[in-house]
């Protein structure tokens, strides 16, 4: 297990993004989101892609920061290629409406344009939210996130389970770590070495005293909020909560452009979320 | 019983937000992939119902869309949105089995596995089967028979682990607590 591996790297760098609110980083990042998530164009996707790209640039996002997210990532949009063809090679042309064969493939499969184009299409859609959710993550303070997501109407109670999460993660993590050693230490295997079953039996029982452990820590923790009076009142007020000012207005209206903007390129240009070349 | 069910107390945040820091864990670290691509058996979904069927489903729900939200977005950068609400929607229908069963009483066996696991299935046949495929197809365009293969999959994968993790869990925990009528008047 990889211990190392951090959440919410997050370092206090000073660039235009980082000053930005908590909550206009989370809108934005809804708004640009969706906007990709919901165009099947690749010149609006690409478009997005460049601008997040750039952003990512200018927050000044280390390498190897984003090292281990791009790897998995990588893994898992190139999977989805190939299965993506291997369970449908006519998608494309049933999206599309025309077919234009490139080459014949085995059988009766064969590569055609329009499979091509909603494939390289997918690939770069779920390729350019990356770089948006990285910006996101690494340029927000973790303390900050909660009263972002309160910002956007959230419930607060809810909002507080999130920042709770954030919290008490690396202490799972590390409690996590702690049993898993002392098991082994008394001679539990969990390499390869041992059979699937029995690896399986044994991550059972370094997830049982962890969870055995976090009862009795959500016992203590709600009776120290219920005593601070915590959920008596229908509002609460954020300690890390910033106000907008105009740099925040002006990144909530870029991007709310951009999303209007990815809307109307479907709705008046394409007719459609696919943006068709073929017709 | 109807309005306890949906009661947000204090205890269920805090469950809520440590079960979630777990889910996020058993999510990323225990898990065994599969040999259908891009879904593997989760451990954590064990643990949702576990969860679930102790807090309600409010928490169950909240455990499962935050612990699954935040794990893609700490391992790939963005949520993957239909599977992360699947993921609620799997976690709120195991809390119906809150207050059902006899657990907190001690007691967990028969009839009260039976009851769970029926739930148990109930919530995963429902996110995986027709939640995430639908949501998929809606938001992302995925060929219609790869999503519905994938559902499948993970339906069966977490009923497995909802069935057999959490009847373990909920056993172990029954015998922590105090039996109903333990006490004798002498």
């Amino acid at each position: 297990m990889n211990t190392k591996m951090k959440l919410f790297s997050y370092n206090t760098v000073d660039t235009p993004i980082h000053q930005l609110s908590g909550l206009t980083k989370l809108i934005c990042f809804l708004f640009l989101s969706f906007a990709v998530m919901y165009s099947y164009d690749i010149r609006v996707i690409l478009l997005i892609m460049a601008f997040s790209v750039y952003i990512l640039r200018v927050s000044r996002v280390q390498y190897s920061q984003i090292r281990t997210m791009v790897l998995y990532v990588m893994v898992f949009v190139l999977t989805n290629l190939v299965i993506t063809f291997l369970f449908s090679p006519e998608m494309g042309v049933e999206l599309y409406g025309t077919r234009h064969v490139i080459t014949k493939l085995v059988g009766s499969i064969s590569l055609t344009w329009e499979q091509v184009l909603y494939q390289v299409t997918k690939f770069f859609k779920y390729i350019s939210v990356i770089p948006l959710g990285m910006i996101f993550l690494l340029t927000t303070n973790p303390s900050e996130f909660a009263s972002s997501l309160n910002g956007i109407r959230v419930n607060y109670k809810a909002a507080f389970a999130v920042s709770l999460t954030l919290r008490y993660f690396p202490d799972i993590q590390r409690e996590y770590h702690d049993i898993s050693q002392a098991q082994q230490a008394r001679g539990l295997d969990l390499s390869h070495k041992a059979k699937f079953m029995d690896r399986f039996k044994n991550a059972l029982l370094i997830i049982i005293p962890l969870i055995f452990s976090s009862l009795d820590r959500i016992e203590l923790i709600s009776n120290a909020m219920d005593l601070r009076g915590f959920g008596k009142s229908k509002t609460r007020t954020w300690y890390t909560c910033k106000a907008l000012n105009r740099a925040d207005y002006v990144a909530l209206i870029l991007s709310a452009l951009i999303f209007a903007g990815s809307l109307a390129v479907s709705a008046f240009i394409n007719h459609s979320r696919f943006y068709n070349p073929f017709l | 019983m109807k309005k306890d069910l949906f009661k947000v107390t204090t205890k269920t945040i805090v469950a809520t937000g440590i079960g979630a820091a777990i889910f996020m864990l058993l999510f990323m670290y225990v898990k065994v992939p599969s040999p259908v691509p891009e879904t593997s058996f989760q451990t954590a979904y064990g643990l949702s119902a576990f969860f679930a069927t102790l807090f309600g489903p409010i928490a169950g729900a909240l455990i499962s869309f935050i612990g699954h939200a935040l794990s893609d977005a700490v391992q790939y950068g963005s949520p993957w949105w239909s599977w992360v609400i699947a993921s609620g929607v799997s976690g709120f229908i195991f809390g119906f089995a809150f207050k059902r069963t006899k657990v907190e009483e001690g007691e967990f066996k028969g009839k009260d596995i039976l009851t769970f696991n029926v739930i148990q299935i109930i919530g995963n046949l429902v996110a995986w089967v027709v939640v995430a495929p639908v949501l998929d197809i809606l938001i992302y365009q995925e060929p219609v028979n790869l999503v519905f293969t994938q559902g499948f999959t993970a339906a069966i994968m977490n009923i497995v682990s909802a069935g057999v993790i959490g009847t373990l869990l909920l056993v172990a925990y029954a015998a922590t607590r105090t039996k109903k009528g333990s006490l004798a008047k002498k």
